[in-house]
């Protein structure tokens, strides 16, 4: 076995709950071999003189009708019980493996499209009631049952290896065959057959589980084995006649099928789990791999040493957003992940504020990170984190919680899956008002659709009722510009916000951003990829590259960026002397991979001024000497380029 | 983690179609009527498909020649197959699913009588297990969701596989032996009282109960990822209101589609747990037709199952166009 897959399942072996399972498995097949061997004498022992008796020192599990050992029986009948299932999954995966691949052999065909109905319309019915139909056909005894139990699971597994085959057909080394003129048959057992057999070994010893329990059933009908023979479920039967006297006579052969049939399923699912196997059931174990908690979901961490000095200035009085040494972190496979690594900025009351990079750079964890709303698993780290007044690092009290949804606003990149789609419009934003306003519904339908009007939604009223998906992509972030403005916003957080939509409405949007901002003073921070976009509607650009701020500059002042990311960013935007033809301008290399940043300037792979120094010292974050207002993170700040890397982007975009 | 992928393809305006409503009813009764056919057909077919003569079968080996060439008279089974289907047919329409073999009296008689009592256990064991699972599938998903709860998370999924996977019957055993038995708090057979209902619901409940839990639960813990719960947090609604009131409903809609397999297979559980306690519905009846082979019993029995379990799936994709419209638009 190659190492690969010898790693698979060892993973498969690790969690304890497979081992148990293991075990018991071991212990029931070796009940099914050595059993009749070992206690079938005592099984076949009647004692006329001692029938139905409850448990004692001789018969632990009490007698039978015959006065015959219960403990000895059920130990004999494991070898027929399991013998029987395994007959009946040999039935059902033959069966399935042949309509299952019936449509693949036979083509696109009316045969191949009629096995496929019929199978569809098989797995709708319980296996309980196939199996019935089938008893009924073969007749009451132990070859009826297993060839009932047998046909009733054919149509499960047919549709999985039907699923499995279509999924195997689609790919390359079949259709090559298929081209080099090889023929279905060949091709299903030489190339498809090998490349399924994994999930199928998988889902039957599920189905092994499923056929002994499926079987006991049949028994305990008495549809099953008949008497003298006795499997588990016969004895069950026996037992359940009897469950006033000896109600062990019962509950002993019922716990010896759970037990065998909990082996089967447990192993067959914790070997799909492990090895990522598509299984029969409707979800796999749920067993995670590896252990400890990395994460403090939702909580913060105390600044470190490193931030103390941060600490020190107390911003201005008009700062909506306050925000220093931000940091945020994941749990990655080797080790934590930070896509934010020590951000500080302020947005003051009425002022629009840009952050752009690439995908990647941290922005929009930023902008969650400064809102709250990270998921679970992030860790958030900050000296200073104040929006409108509330510490953030703190938990929330009822009352910051109403300041919060009243004064932010929040709009996403994805207007589709961003509002819920169970709910009316109209609903979804006059929650706000109920629950921070204290409006009646009435009230707040009425504001609802007063805002739906105010973000220029034609007839809110009718709107209001309808569901998101009636509406377009552009009304959608319109109505969610509008949930912002069910309060007094003082700040609105804009992720994207216009990424998502249509060209010919992406203007419609940022222009109703910039009328809200207009009529009311308020605050935005406005994430994107586009460097055109925050230049045209902010005050302040924050560029970031690989989760630091490099660049906080006026956007009146883009064209004369120092940093020769920032630089890259404006000239990369095609303008009207850019010829269309040519393809659009990009800077070249790629982004830094959170999980992986090098020592020094994160951005000397791609930097055409990077040099010794910036390999190995990352320059800081400072203001720039002649104009206060901006900062800069780079040894080389505002020097010209190389004459060869000018030439190169001056080719992408002149 | 959250997307910051630039500039997917702008998503197109999807505008109400003419008639959804319309081709998604003609779907649905369509793919009802195929299955119905078969569902007929299978039925019919059973006792043709018995190896040798049902009748001689039922009647054993000593039966008088002449009785049997009776009986075979009776049962039309000496009549060409299709003319045999056409009055199969015809009699399903007007209400004769013909005569028992072993009581003479007429099948849809007797169906009439059994069934009030299986459909009581299955749809009171459908609703205790919805209104277990729904709060604990709930529960679990907002304790379990991403970067909680590893531990509960694991003692859940494998305690409620464990569990799923005792069969009904088993369940039943075991409660007569503790409380019917053992402690003798309730009755552990027959339908005369209230009381008598307690153990028969539980044990048919238990196993779906445990698997709509943990697709409620997997529903949950994906929906408290999506964009729009976030929405939710961003409005800075109570906790409560974030899981019940935006959270529950889309992870109800999707669990609802694996709710119907189960009302499905719980028709068909109620053979089993019938036998367990001694319940006077079709499930014990129907066990006992085989066992005497009275073919036209059985026959009726498996259709009114088959088209029980039929009902319930449309019904189920009926209730979920109804609360989630676009899976009707989706499927185009
Ligand atoms: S520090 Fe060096 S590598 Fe980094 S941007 Fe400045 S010049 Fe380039």
């Amino acid at each position: 076995m190659p190492p690969a897959s010898t790693r698979r399942w060892s993973r498969v072996a690790r969690t304890p709950l497979a081992l148990v399972a293991i075990a018991l498995l071991v212990v029931v097949a070796a009940l099914a071999v050595l059993g009749p061997v070992l206690w079938g004498a005592d099984a076949e022992a009647v004692d006329t003189g001692n029938i139905l008796a409850g448990p004692s020192a001789r018969h632990w599990a009490g007698t039978d009708n015959l006065g015959r050992d219960i403990a000895a029986r059920v130990l004999v009948a494991s070898r027929l019980s399991v013998v029987l299932a395994l007959l009946a999954v040999a039935i059902a995966v033959v069966v399935g493996l042949l309509l299952g691949t019936a449509p693949f052999l036979l083509g696109r065909g009316r045969a191949g499209r009629l096995v496929t109905a019929a199978v569809n319309i098989a797995v709708a019915f319980p296996g309980m009631l196939l199996a019935l139909f089938f008893a009924v056909v073969f007749g009451v005894g132990a070859t009826g049952a297993v060839m009932a139990i047998g046909l009733a699971g054919a149509p499960g597994f047919a549709r999985l290896v039907q699923t499995l085959v279509s999924g195997v057909a689609a790919r390359d080394f079949v259709a090559a065959a298929r081209v080099a003129g090889v023929g279905r048959g060949r091709i299903l057992v030489r190339h498809v057959l090998p490349n399924i057999a994994e999930p199928l070994v998988v889902n039957a010893t599920i189905g092994a589980g499923t056929a002994l329990l499926s079987f006991a059933g049949l028994s305990f009908l008495g549809l099953g084995v008949q008497s003298p023979s006795f499997d588990w479920g016969r004895l069950l039967y026996d037992g359940a006649s009897a469950l006033y006297l000896n109600p062990a006579a019962a509950l002993v052969p019922g716990a010896a099928v759970l037990l065998a049939g909990l082996a089967f399923n447990l192993v067959g699912e914790s070997v799909a789990k492990g090895l990522g196997v598509e299984g029969l059931g409707i979800e796999g174990l749920g067993v995670p791999v590896g252990s400890g908690r990395w994460v403090l979901p939702g909580r913060t961490a105390a600044p470190g040493p490193a931030h103390a000095a941060a600490d020190a200035p107390d911003p201005a009085d008009d700062v909506v957003l306050g925000v220093r040494d931000l940091a945020v972190s994941f749990r990655g496979p080797s080790g934590p992940v930070r896509p934010v690594r020590g951000v500080s900025f302020d947005v003051h009351r009425g002022e629009s504020v840009g952050i752009v990079g690439e995908s990647g750079c941290g922005k929009s964890l930023t902008a969650l990170a400064v809102t709250r709303l990270l998921d679970d698993d992030a860790r958030l780290e900050a000296s200073r984190l104040h929006l409108l007044g509330t510490d953030l690092r703190a938990p929330q009290a009822t009352a910051d919680r109403r300041k919060l949804g009243t004064e932010l606003a929040v709009v996403f990149q994805d207007p589709m899956t961003s509002l819920n789609p169970a709910r009316r419009i109209g609903a979804q934003l006059a929650e706000v008002a109920t629950h921070h306003q204290g409006m009646t519904r009435r009230e707040a339908a009425a504001r609802a659709v007063d805002r739906l009007d105010a973000v220029r939604i034609p007839d809110p009223g009718e709107r209001a009722r309808q569901y998101p998906h009636e509406f377009s992509g552009g009304m959608r972030q319109r109505a969610m510009i509008g949930m912002g403005l069910m309060g007094t916003p003082a700040l609105i957080v804009a992720d994207e916000p216009t990424t998502a939509l249509d060209v010919t409405v992406q203007r419609q949007v940022l222009d109703l951003l910039s009328a809200v901002r207009d009529s009311d003073a308020v605050a935005l921070l406005l994430i994107s990829h586009d460097v055109a976009v925050v230049g045209e509607v902010c005050d302040r650009v924050l560029v970031m590259y690989a989760g630091r701020i490099v660049e906080d500059l006026p956007a009146a002042e883009l064209a004369t960026a120092r940093h020769p990311y920032t630089r890259a960013l404006v000239d990369a935007v095609p303008d009207m002397d850019t010829d269309l033809d040519e393809p659009l301008a990009t800077i070249p290399g790629r982004p830094v991979d959170p999980a992986d940043v090098p020592a020094g300037c994160a951005y000397a792979a791609r930097c055409p001024l990077a040099d010794a120094r910036c390999r190995a010292q990352d320059p800081a974050l400072v203001s720039d000497p002649h104009a206060p207002a901006r900062r800069v993170a780079c040894w080389h700040a505002g020097e010209p380029l190389p004459a060869e890397r000018a030439v190169d982007l001056l080719v992408e975009s002149p | 983690m959250t997307a910051t992928v630039n500039a997917p393809p702008p998503p197109t305006d999807r505008r109400r179609e003419p008639s959804p409503w319309l081709r998604f009813g003609a779907r649905r009764v369509g793919r009802l009527l195929v299955s119905l056919f078969v569902l007929v057909t299978a039925s019919f077919a059973m006792i043709h498909l018995i190896p040798g003569d049902p009748v001689r079968g039922a009647l054993g080996p000593t039966a008088p020649a002449e009785l049997v060439a009776a009986r075979r008279q009776a049962l039309g089974l000496d009549d060409p197959l299709l003319t045999q289907y056409l009055r199969y047919l015809e009699g399903l329409f007007t209400g004769d699913l013909g005569t028992s073999l072993s009581s003479q009296l007429p099948v849809s008689g007797i169906v009439a009588q059994r069934l009030p009592a299986t459909l009581e256990l299955a749809v009171l064991a459908f609703l205790a297990a919805v209104a277990v699972a729904i709060p604990l599938g709930v529960a679990m998903g907002v304790l379990t969701r991403r970067g909680h709860g590893r531990r509960t998370e694991l003692a859940f999924t494998t305690g409620s596989i464990v569990v799923a996977t005792v069969p009904d019957f088993l369940i039943g055993v075991g409660l007569v032996s503790v409380f019917g038995v053992g402690l003798g708090w309730l009755p552990g057979a027959g339908n005369d009282t209230p009381a008598a209902y307690v153990l028969p619901v539980i044990a048919l409940a238990v196993g779906p109960a445990a698997i709509l839990a943990r697709i409620v639960r997997v529903e949950m813990v994906a929906v408290l990822e999506a964009d729009y719960v976030r929405t939710a947090r961003a409005k800075r609604l109570p906790a409560r209101t974030v899981y019940l009131g935006h959270a529950l409903p889309n992870a109800v809609t999707a669990a609802l589609t694996l709710g119907g397999l189960l009302l499905g297979s719980m028709v068909a559980g109620t053979v089993l747990v019938e036998n367990v306690f001694a319940w006077p519905g079709l499930g014990s009846t129907i066990v006992q037709s085989i066992l005497t082979k009275d073919y036209p019993v059985v026959q009726a029995i498996v259709l009114v199952y088959g088209l029980g379990v039929l009902l319930a799936n449309t019904a189920v994709d009926v209730a979920l166009a109804l609360l989630d419209p676009r899976s009707t638009i989706r499927e185009d």
